[in-house]
Formats: structure tokens, sequence, C-alpha cells
């Protein structure tokens, strides 16, 4: 205690000086494109909000959580607004750690959300967060390959058309790859794709008991076709490629196809970054067999106000600015409309401007629309959630299960292994915090 | 000698020290042991019941507990063989009378200077991606399949990261030792007609046993807490080939904020590493009596 | 050197070392020359050396996107404050133990390493927790006095090594002359002990300046130092190569260079009582 009021005095003046200040919010966001690019608009804020000073913490995404959740969860009071996934929107939700967002203005129009993305972050039908762009996740591939190899990609493609069409286009010599897919261990990463390959295979992650499921046929099948698949068509070093290292690949034109977040689309249809960008085609996420399920792929990020911050109204201006119609516009006057951030308002995709750009958007759209989060696989389940379970225990659960098909997928362990060894650390976590009784 | 006066005098000026560390390791260590024994997750408050030894049964019978253990053994004498046998002989090259030694020697201790997160993320995607890095270029120019280092050799690719690191530092304190070798006692071993090898084992190396002493011992203190590295490059994967103690620990504190966990998992970090320490001060009692 | 050496040999030995000390300094090259490239020849295969078109625009978005002159003051002040504050409370403890030894000296000093062996993730609650109460999250003087803690052991045990190597003659000498223990300590000791003052300053503000646990957990904008800013850069979207390197560039060069310019006086006292 000694070593507490020593500190305290000596210290004291500095902590008061920061907090005597006019209004300065305090922004956790993650290092993505969208959000940089918020961060050099906000002049335009400024200019309605002379009284309001903004401070921007960037973190990569996996920092941000981790100092993000810590904050919030001790009530460190450090930021004004942050940044969080439709993951943990409703888990905080809950906890009574987010200020509800339901009055953001007279032309916020919250109704213009997409349903979806709105019911992913309200508890009982009340809005914890606002979204700043979103996803679901789709096919991208190569039209020039395609038609070299004599292939056409249907609206709606099966796995199996998948597997035949990388086996024809995969030429290793020339360093192109039939196929790109998430390795990189994580629940955020991997797990991301596999949990949506593994909901249109008709697999689940637990049963209405709270059981794991990876002994069931389906994972066993899915996760044997996800590991094949990678092995043989796949790109070298595909156990550590996250979004971000397949995004480079497939504008480096290594890749052939790649099944993931529809918000890349923009990234590899640029031209300024891509060098593949005038042979990108599009198509739905592959279902498998008799299932007609696209993976119930859906994320958003979201900016949130933290329980208990002095700054309440002040943050609401911020998001209710940041998310509004009237940044979309912002955006594109500025920048162009296929920089816009994509995913959470139905108004942009019936603005014809947008839909000239952006060739992705109708199918982004059809993507999201047909995402249920209630009900994200075949088989009823007692969670939440879409490419992940939004229970607090998924962070950890996630990524030691990821690690497990990552090792597969390095071809460290076989697939059988890695699935019982998937069921045996999720049935200990699972009864260790007391789900399983 | 000393008198009563100054020996007062004496407790007095460590008394800072002393109190600052008793308060910065009792503080902390109390209260990990406490909440080590309570089912404490952050994302869940509310009661914080007492569950007695319950966090330290999963920790222990985690299926990586183990496998951590042998990862952080390994990665310690790992690094500390390649820091170690490269610093001698780094320090026995630049000890030669060579031209530009002053730059030489600058070029070979920048690497300490480097920031681990910095070096993790430089040589992850700049040298041993299997597709972008330098590492794949030079193996497709002599007609190599390019190696995935961090999917086929996880431990062995941190090994190298962190050992790149660590090496100027043991280069840097096994030359000062070097240059105070008596060269007198060199030159008569030469004049005897002693050969390199002999002078080298009989003379050198026994007079560089305190400076590896002090290598290995603040080496050690440093290679035990290894976290950033793994974290960066491959996230204790795949599967826990490369999960240390350290990494363990990390993913119940900042993935499942499982505060009792981590804090149980903390405590059999600390007991391990000060089993450790013992075969140190050991090793460290013996070398360096004065 | 006495020895006449033959040119041939100290040719040999001249082309090996620069090989080496090349290869182990390669890495860094590599960043800096990445730093200057776009972002595509980043990622060029074959892989450009010196002939591409050298560009800044990598450092100039870098410097547009973030505050970087807050980070570095940052930087600066945790790592050069905590090391001073670290020699005032060491200075003393480390004179005593030199010279007036008592027999748990040895152990003191062990007991003292050891407690920086306690991972420090296993301790962040706690620590965050504490210092919500206090208010001092996020500020520098939580971080100065956080970081002295952890180096602090090392600080006492490098001047300890130091110390010893200093004759106590002297010092006995000055106290027949009636020197009181201060001006013992201002007078005769310190302008002895200097060389081993500065290499213990200069490895502690190099420890301080590239910890990246604390410094990262426990800030947010106002005191986030060099390591937070690695941080916005290390996986964004998209190809990222040589913004990343131009960002790494700018949080090591400041220290790097300090180490260079100053690589004398670090190495004079790296002795930690192992040279005799």
């Amino acid at each position: 205690m000694k070593f507490k009021s020593l500190l305290l005095g000596a210290c004291a003046s500095v902590a008061m000086v920061a907090s005597a200040q006019a209004v300065t919010l305090t922004i956790a966001t993650v290092n993505n494109g969208d959000m940089i690019r918020m961060q050099k608009l906000t002049d335009d804020f400024k200019k309605q909000n002379p009284d309001i000073d903004l401070k921007w913490v960037t973190l990569e995404e996996n920092v941000l959580r981790q100092r993000v959740t810590t904050d919030i969860a001790t009530h460190g009071g450090q930021y004004d607004i942050m940044t969080i996934g439709n993951y943990e929107v409703p888990i905080w939700a809950k906890q009574d750690w987010l200020v509800q967002l339901d009055d953001l203005g007279d032309n916020y129009d919250a109704d213009d959300i997409l349903p979806s993305v709105k019911k992913s972050i309200s508890v009982k039908d009340k809005l914890y967060a606002a979204p700043f762009y979103g996803e679901s996740a789709f096919t991208m591939y190569r039209t020039d390959l395609f038609k070299k190899a004599g292939l056409e990609m249907p609206e709606k493609p099966t796995w199996e058309f998948i597997k035949k069409a990388a086996d024809k286009i995969t030429d290793k010599d020339k360093g192109i790859y039939g196929i790109c897919l998430r390795g990189k261990a994580g629940w955020g990463e991997n797990m991301a794709f596999v949990t949506a390959l593994a909901n249109s295979w008709g697999a689940r992650w637990f049963d209405m008991d709270w059981k794991p499921q990876f002994d069931s046929d389906a994972w066993k099948g899915a996760a044997k076709f996800y590991v094949d698949l990678l092995k043989q068509d796949g790109p070298p070093g595909a156990s550590s490629n996250g979004f971000n290292e397949n995004l480079a690949l497939f504008q480096s034109g290594k890749c052939g196809m790649w099944m993931d977040a529809t918000v890349a689309a923009s990234f590899i249809s640029d031209p300024k970054e891509s060098k593949v960008a005038d042979s990108v085609g599009y198509a739905l996420f592959p279902t498998h067999a008799k299932y007609d399920n696209h993976g119930n792929w859906l994320w958003s990020w979201n900016l949130a106000i933290p329980a208990g911050t002095k700054h309440e109204d002040a943050a609401k201006k911020f998001i209710a600015w940041a998310t509004s119609k009237h940044y979309t516009d912002l955006v594109a006057q500025k920048d162009g409309w296929s920089n816009v951030p994509p995913g959470t308002r139905q108004s942009l995709y019936a603005n014809k401007d947008y839909l000239d750009k952006a060739p992705f958007a109708k199918l982004t759209l059809q993507a999201m629309q047909a995402v249920n989060p209630n009900q994200p696989t075949v088989d009823k389940v007692p969670y939440k959630g879409s490419q992940f379970v939004s229970i607090p225990e998924f962070q950890a659960i996630g990524t030691a299960v990821g690690q497990q098909f990552s090792a597969a997928v390095a071809g460290q362990t076989s697939v059988d292994q890695a699935l019982q060894n998937s069921q045996q650390l999720t049935t200990r976590e699972m009864t260790k915090a007391g789900y399983i009784k | 000698m000393a008198t009563t006066h100054t020996k007062t005098a004496a407790r007095l000026m460590m008394s800072p020290s002393v109190i600052l560390l008793l308060i910065w390791m009792a503080v902390p260590l109390a209260t990990t042991i406490y909440f080590s024994t309570l089912n404490y997750n952050l994302l869940m408050p509310g009661v914080h019941n007492f569950i007695g030894f319950q966090n330290y049964k999963y920790f222990l019978t985690d299926p990586a507990f183990l496998t951590s253990i042998w990862n952080t053994l390994v990665l310690v004498v790992g690094v500390l063989l390649i820091t170690v046998v490269g610093g001698i002989g780094l320090a026995l090259l630049i000890d030669q009378p060579i031209y530009g030694q002053n730059i030489v020697r600058i070029l070979v201790i920048a690497p300490f200077f480097v920031m681990p997160t910095v070096s993790a993320l430089v040589w992850k995607n700049m040298f041993m991606n299997p597709v972008n890095g330098l590492f794949a270029w030079l193996w497709h120019l002599v007609g190599l399949q390019p190696v995935d280092w961090l999917a086929q050799a996880p431990l062995l690719s941190i090994i190298i990261i962190v050992a790149w690191g660590w090496l100027p530092f043991a280069t840097l304190i096994i030359l000062t030792a070097l240059q105070s070798l008596d060269e007198e006692q060199k030159e008569a071993a030469e004049m005897d007609g002693a050969s390199a090898f002999s002078r080298f084992w009989y003379i050198t190396l026994p007079h560089l046993s305190r400076a590896l002493t002090v290598v290995i011992l603040i080496q050690t203190i440093f290679l035990l807490a290894i976290f950033a590295e793994i974290l960066v490059t491959t996230n204790g994967g795949p599967g826990n080939l490369s999960t240390n103690l350290t990494y363990l620990v990390y993913t119940q504190a900042l993935l499942q904020f499982d505060v009792g966990s981590a804090s149980a998992g903390g405590i059999v970090a600390v007991i391990l590493a000060n089993i450790v320490a013992i075969f140190l001060i050991r090793l460290v009692g013996k070398n360096l009596e004065t | 050197m006495a020895r006449s050496v033959p040119q041939s040999r100290k040719i040999t030995f001249t082309i090996i070392a620069w090989l080496v000390a090349l290869l182990i300094f390669f890495p860094i090259l590599w960043t800096f020359l990445t730093s200057f490239k776009t972002e595509g020849e980043a990622v060029a295969v074959p892989p450009h050396f010196l002939f591409f078109d050298w560009t800044s625009v990598n450092y100039e978005q870098v410097w547009d996107r973030s505050n970087y002159p807050l980070f570095f003051l940052n930087s600066v002040v945790i790592s050069i404050g905590s090391t001073v504050l670290g020699l005032v409370v060491a200075i003393p403890a480390a004179w005593a133990m030199a010279f007036s030894p008592t027999k748990h000296t040895k152990d003191v000093l062990m007991w003292m390493l050891s407690t920086k062996m306690l991972p420090a993730v296993g301790v962040l609650v706690p620590i965050y927790l504490f210092l919500r109460n206090v208010g001092l999250l996020d500020t520098r003087i939580a971080l100065v006095v956080i970081m002295m803690l952890i180096n602090l052991p090392i600080i006492v045990w490098m001047l300890f090594t130091y110390f010893k190597e200093i004759p106590g003659d002297i010092l006995e000498a000055a106290r027949m002359d009636g020197a009181t223990l201060g001006k013992e300590i201002v007078y005769i000791l310190t302008p002895m002990a200097i060389p081993g003052i500065a290499s213990t300053l200069l490895l502690n503000v190099i420890l301080a300046w590239n910890e990246a646990f604390w410094t990262i957990n426990l800030t947010a904008s106002n005191a986030a130092p060099l390591t937070a800013f690695i941080a916005s850069f290390s996986a964004p979207e998209g190809l990222f190569y040589a913004k990343l390197s131009a960002a790494s560039t700018m949080a090591i060069a400041p220290i790097l260079i300090l180490g260079w310019f100053s690589q004398k006086q670090l190495v004079r006292g790296l002795t930690f009582g192992a040279v005799k």
C-alpha cells in the first residue's frame, strides 16, 4: 500500500492533465484498409463537431482483440469507442458492457441495415453496436485460367466441382495453384473457413447437449476434403496462410480459386493493387451433396461504446457519422464507389453507381441475405453463430482446434488424429466451463 | 574490516532495491496464487467462487502441458547451443587481426538492437515465407522445393530467429573476455609447439568459462520467457509443436481470458523456473566465486 | 599486436569475417532496402537487390498514418526513464553488495534474478486492475516504474559485478582520509565505475526499448511506444512487406544508431566480472 500511495502522489498530476481537457474520444480500431481510410476522412466529422477531438489506437486484429477485451472486462476505461466483431457484440451486450445504440439520430435510418447483420449485433431486438462494414463468404476465381482449362464456373458451384477444377488448373511448375484457402491457425482464421465449410457439409460444432461433434461422419468428410484439397492443389505453406496471405497470393496471380470473405473482392479487382484485376469472377460459396447451405458466413466489424465511458454523447455522434449513409457518400466522392465500406446497408445495394463499379455487389448481397445466424448448419444447434460459435470460450477452443487442422494441413498429423484431438480438447474445455455436466 | 556502522549503511543502501523487488515479486505472486484457486473468467463476471486445485488439475492435465515443457527446454538449449558455439567462433574470428575490425563488429552486434517482434515479422515474412520469402527463392535457384519453415520445422525456425537476436550478445561478451587473455601466455604456448586446437582447448576455453557462465545465465532467464517470437510467427503451432510454457499461459490468459487457469499456469511456470534457477545458481556458484 | 602476421592469413580471415558479418547483418539490410521498394517490387521474384526504383512512398504513408513522433517520444521516455530510475535505486544496492558483502549477498542476487522468471502474461490481470484503480493505465509513469522493476535485477547484477573489480584498497585509503560514505561514492567510486554504469545504462535502455508485452498491454494512445506502433503495421490487409519494412526501420533505427555510436562504452562494461 505504501507503494500505491507513493505512485499516486508521484503522478497524480500527470493523470489530471489528461482528464481535464475538452472531449477527446479514444477510438480503438483494427488496421484494415477501410478503417485507415476512415481516419483520413475525419476532417469532415471535425468540421461538424469542432469540440470533439479524436485519438486513434490502431492495432493488428489479434492485439486489438486482446487489448479491448482486457479493458472492457476490467472496466479499464481506456477507450470510448471500440471496434469489435459480431462475435463479441452479443456476448458483451449480455454482460451489460456495451451502451445500447438505438438512438443514433433521426437521419440514421437503422432499418436500412441489412437484417442478418442487424440480427447478429442485437440482443433482444436492441442494437448494441453499429456496423462499419460487413461480409459473407463466396468464391473468387480467375476467369482467364478457367477459360484456358476449358472450365465454366456455375453460379452455385459444388465442392465436388471445385475439386475437379482445382486439379485441372494447378500447374505447380508455373507457380499456379488451383485453390487458396485459409490454413493459419486461429478461430478467426482457418476455423472461420473450416466452420463455414463444415456448415455446408452438414456438420455442427455441438449437439443440443453441447457435446462436441468432431467424431461425426459429416466432420470427417469435410475435414478430409479440406486437407486433401489444400495438400494437392494448394500453395506451399498453406498451413500458415490467413486472409492476408491468401489475398497477397491471389493478387499476385498465384491462385486459381479462393473461397473467402466477400470484402476481398474489392481488393483483388483493384488494378492498382492486383495483377489479375481484369480477370476475376465470382460465384456463391460452394455446397455439398444434397444440402443447400452456402456456409452461413457472416462477419461485421462494428463500432461500439463501452458502458461507463464519460463521453457517451460524443461517441454516439462519431459512430452515427462513421456508419451513416453520408459517410458512404463521402468515401464515394473522395475515393470512388469501389472503396465504399460494403455489406451494412440495403440502400448501398440499390445504388446504381455502386452496382456499376462493383461487379461483386450483387453476389455479396445475395450471400449476406442467405445467412441465418440462428441456424448456421443443417441440424439444430444450441448456439448462435455462423463461422463461429458465440460463446466466450470459443476464442480459445476455436484456436486450439484450428491448431489441429493447421497441423493436419502441414502434414504433421493425420486428419483422423486431428479430429480426435479436437474432440478431446473441446470436450475438456466444455466440461471445465460447465456446459457438459 | 567492515564496521557495524558500514554494515548498517550497507543494509540501508540495499533496502530500496530489495524492498521494491520484494513488492514487485510478492504482490503479484500473492494475487496470482489467490486467483489460481478461483473460478475466475474475465468474460463471465459475477461470483468468483473458490474451487481449490481445480485450475491446477486442468492445467497440469492439459495434453499440451508436457509438450510445452519439452518445447521450452528445446528452445532454451537450442538457442544456447547456437549462440555459445557461434559466439565463440565469431569472437575468435573478430579477434584475429583483420581489416575493418570495427565495422565487422558493428555489423555483427546489430541484431541485438532489433525488437523481437520486428525480427520475428521480418524473418517470417521476408525470409521463411515459402512463396515470397528469400529462402524460397534460394531453394528454387538450386532446384529444390521451397521449405515451409514455420509449418515443417516450427521449433527450429523459432530457434533460428531467437538465436539470431542473441548471438551478438554472446559474441560481445566472449570477445571482451578473449581480448583480456594474456598475450604472453598464448605466445608461450605457441613456442612450446602446442597446436592451435590444444591452445584453444587448454588455454582459451578455460579462460572463457566465466564469460560463458554469464552468457548462459542471462540468456536462460530471457529464453525461458520467449513469447513475442512465437506469437508473431507460429501461434504455438502447428498443433502445439511450438507452444512453450509461456505461450501456454498466454492462451489461458489472453485467448480464454481464464484468469484462474492462467494464474495456476503462472505458478507452475514460476516453480519450474525456480528449479532451473537452482541449477543455474549451482553453475554460477562454481564459476563466479571470487 | 606484437606478433607479425603473414599477410595472406590476414586477408583470408578478413574475407571470412566480412562474409559472416554481412550474412548476420543481412536481414536488417534487407529490411532497409525493402522499405524503399513499392509493394509489388517487395515480393518480386527474383528479388531485386539494389537496382530498383527507389521510392520514399512507404515512409510517407507510415508517417501520415500514425503519430510517429509521439510513439518515438514515449519509447525514449520509457526506456531512458526506467533505466535512470533503476540506476538510482540499484547503485547503492550494488555498492553495498560489492563492498560489504555478507554470506547472503549471493543469495539475494540470485533471488533478484529469479524474480525475472515470473511469466508476465500470468500477472497481467492483477497489474491491470491495480493500475486502473490508481488511475495509471496508459501513463508513461506506470511504464517507467514497471520497466524499471523488470530490469532492476539485471541492473543490480551488472553493477555488482563491475563494482567488484574496483580495488577495495582505494576505498580504505579514502576512509582513512575521513571521506564520508556519500563522498566516497560521489568522488571515488563513481568516476571509476563510469564505464560499468555506462554499459549498464546502454544495455538496459536497449532491453526496455525492445520490451513488447507490458508496453503494448498497458497503453492505449497516450503512452504507447514504438512496439505498439509496430503492432499497427504487422498484419494488415493486402501486400504489406514494404510498409512493414519502413515501419520496422523507423522503430529500430534510433536504437541501432545509438548502439553503434556507443558500442565502445557498451562493450567495456559488458564484462560481468568475467574478465580478470
